[in-house]
């Protein structure tokens, strides 16, 4: 802890201000500046952390206020009134809302998530084993997302206004329209029922074969990478034209740089910062567009736990779904700024 | 004579050109009166060169952004020798920092043409491949900024951008590189140089980014430093450092500079000969003091009147700097 409070320190002190031709404060630039990271990223942990207990809250609030009692749905509706209100008092529903919240968060934090009322089984057996899925496809896309647009938006903006800029810039324009369910029912019919890459509908589990699973994976990933892809090569094009404007680029062309050296040591970083930012929000939205995709091509992950959970009201299951969701999307943000804090010096606090 | 100029070397032809050679290119003068005028063709034609840094024939920079194509430098001729400070004036729009960038190479944009020649040390690096003028960029001829606040990459540190030219240019180990970039962040008066190596540009001041501009283009030694309006951005007790510091390179390293600024009293404190543009023509050159006491022109006449005469506080001022 002392440890802790003498870095928060050595970063209070580092904020040194530059205004005459002197400079007066000792350390700014050696030590000092990692004090200055180090507190920067705890205030962001710390400010993801009570962000996600938040929409923890709401979503749990959301889940009381709807109509719908958890004890009638468990019962049935020929259940007695007297075996309802003995299954309330023994679910706890007749307790206030915020010791209720309580319960559910600690024992959420413990890895007790509660049970399926319709699976009567506990709910975080039934999400582990299926995050796993989910998650790879998501990761997989945004692989697929960066390795492909970054390359493309570089190509674009130095090739630009030629053939193949004005080529790609329309493909763009058409991919983007295209949502990933109906991109996904294309690479169905194109991989799938043309060139036969792929048993439409099939899936291989992780258990069994781990290059058979990533294999079933690249179909979906690619139908919800290629929107984002279209978008980030865009965003990324622009940036880079726009940054090549500035002065600094005259700068570096007058010490002598080709082209090449000042697009990749100057301008690409100075680019890349709208483009983090649009990145890490694809991120978060590739997770609930793996959901959807997901259905499209009948791979059993979050997915389909989510939808099927929402149709038979299955609550427990949805509330601790969309909380992993929303704790995904807050902590990607978070990622986002301390990467943010890395790229450009020049954000303090 | 006559073979000096079928070699391509112009020499002034009208009869009084001796007497004005005499005030603005004294070498060239005492070149022409030498006897080694009358030696072979080559070697004469090197001393020349070696005399003459920079030649700028007839330069005209058009622009085609609109229907119609736009002047912006017609028919400039300027001459340059080495470790000369010349300064070009005018008002904004009329050509002089469309001429510099020409002679910095940094005139790439399809929508521009030029004409004419701009040789530097006899070699023509306006009509050259870019990868023979990348060579000079940075090394020979440097160049500094009107905008200190935008003209240093943000995401990276001074040091870094101070050490570029040596790093394009030169052999250099790492540790070579920082020693020359301290040396030279030093000799732009920065203090605690290290500090300021260490640092990212936006912990700077306006005038110390402007220093720092200075130091990484004096890194490689260029023979030819252009200015380009180098203390507009800047207040005035800065402005006077920096034009001090140009001096005090310039006088140390003799490195030529071409200076320019819409500011003539800034002009009269640093260099040695004027060149006076207007609308993209050059309308009168001559030495600093000539210009000021005769000039010949009415716009000239007007630029000088334009300068705020306070005396007094501008000896103020001196006091304070000192």
């Amino acid at each position: 802890m002392t440890e802790l409070c003498s870095v928060i320190r050595c970063g209070v002190i580092c904020e040194a201000d530059y205004t005459g031709s002197r400079i007066e404060h000792a350390d700014v630039c050696g030590t000092g500046m990692k004090g200055g990271d180090m507190k920067y990223i705890i205030k962001k942990l710390t400010t993801t952390a009570a962000t996600v207990l938040i929409v923890s809250f709401l979503v749990f609030l959301a889940f009381s206020v709807i109509p719908g009692d958890p004890a009638l749905s468990r019962l049935g509706t020929q259940a007695t009134p007297e075996a309802l209100s003995a299954l309330r008092e023994e679910m706890g529903l007749n307790r206030p809302l915020i010791v209720r919240y309580g319960d559910w968060l600690i024992s959420f934090v413990r890895g007790d998530m509660g049970e399926s009322y319709s699976y009567h089984m506990p709910v975080q057996s039934m999400i582990l084993e299926k995050i796993p899925i989910t998650l790879t496809l998501t990761v997989m896309s945004f692989l697929m997302m960066a390795l492909i647009s970054v390359p493309l938006g570089i190509y674009c903006a130095k090739h630009r206004d030629q053939f193949a800029d004005r080529f790609i810039y329309t493909l763009n324009q058409v991919i983007m329209a295209v949502p990933p369910f109906f991109m996904g029912l294309l690479i169905t019919w194109l991989f799938g029922l043309i060139f036969r890459l792929f048993t439409p509908g099939g899936y291989i589990s992780y258990t069994k074969s781990v290059s058979g699973f990533l294999y079933y994976l690249i179909f979906p990933a690619v139908a919800i990478a290629l929107p984002k892809c279209a978008m980030t090569a865009k965003l990324l094009r622009t940036s880079l034209l726009d940054e090549m404007k500035k002065d600094y680029v005259r700068t570096a062309y007058s010490r002598g740089n080709h082209t090449n050296g000042v697009l990749y040591r100057h301008v690409l970083k100075n680019a890349l910062i709208p483009v983090v930012t649009f990145m890490g929000m694809a991120l978060g939205d590739m997770l609930a567009g793996s959901i959807i995709v997901e259905q499209v091509f009948k791979i059993p992950g979050l997915g389909r736990i989510l939808l099927t959970s929402i149709s038979n009201r299955d609550y427990p299951v949805v509330q601790a779904v969309i909380v992993l969701i929303a704790a995904w999307v807050i902590a990607i943000n978070c990622l986002v700024d301390i990467i943010y804090k890395i790229v450009d010096p020049r954000i303090e606090e | 004579m006559k073979w000096l100029e079928r070699s391509g070397i112009r020499a002034p032809k009208s009869p009084g050109s001796n007497e004005t050679l005499r005030k603005s290119h004294p070498t060239a003068l005492r070149l022409r009166q030498s006897t080694l005028c009358r030696t072979p063709r080559g070697l004469a034609d090197r001393i020349v060169r070696a005399v003459m840094l920079l030649e700028v024939k007839n330069l005209n920079i058009e622009f085609h952004d609109h229907d119609r194509p736009e002047r912006a430098v017609c028919g400039l001729n300027l001459r340059m020798e080495a470790g000369e400070i010349v300064g070009i004036v005018g008002e904004s729009g009329s050509g002089k920092s469309m001429s510099a960038l020409a002679i910095a190479g940094l005139l790439s944009r399809k929508d521009i043409t030029k004409q004419g020649e701009i040789l530097f040390e006899g070699k023509d690096i306006l009509n050259c491949s870019r990868s023979e003028l990348r060579k000079l960029q940075g090394d020979d001829i440097a160049m500094i900024f009107q905008e200190p606040e935008t003209s240093l990459n943000p995401l990276k540190k001074v040091g870094w951008q101070v050490e570029e030219a040596l790093r394009l240019h030169t052999d250099l180990t790492k540790e070579g590189r920082r020693a020359r970039a301290l040396e030279v962040l030093r000799k732009a008066e920065l203090q605690d140089a290290e500090k300021v190596y260490d640092s990212y540009p936006h912990h700077l001041s306006g005038g110390m980014r402007q220093r720092v501009m200075i130091a990484a283009a004096m890194a490689c030694r260029p023979k030819l430093l252009i200015a380009d309006e180098p203390t507009t951005a800047l207040d005035v007790t800065i402005q006077a450092q920096i034009v001090k510091l140009l001096k005090k390179i310039r006088e140390e390293q003799h490195t030529a500079v071409l200076f320019i600024s819409h500011d003539l009293s800034l002009i009269r404190q640093l260099c040695e000969r004027v060149l006076v543009m207007q609308a993209g023509h050059l309308i009168e050159e001559g030495a600093v003091e000539e210009v000021f006491r005769s000039p010949g022109q009415e716009y000239t006449k007007k630029l000088i009147g334009a300068i705020p005469e306070i005396p007094a506080a501008c000896e103020t001022r001196g006091k304070f700097e000192r």
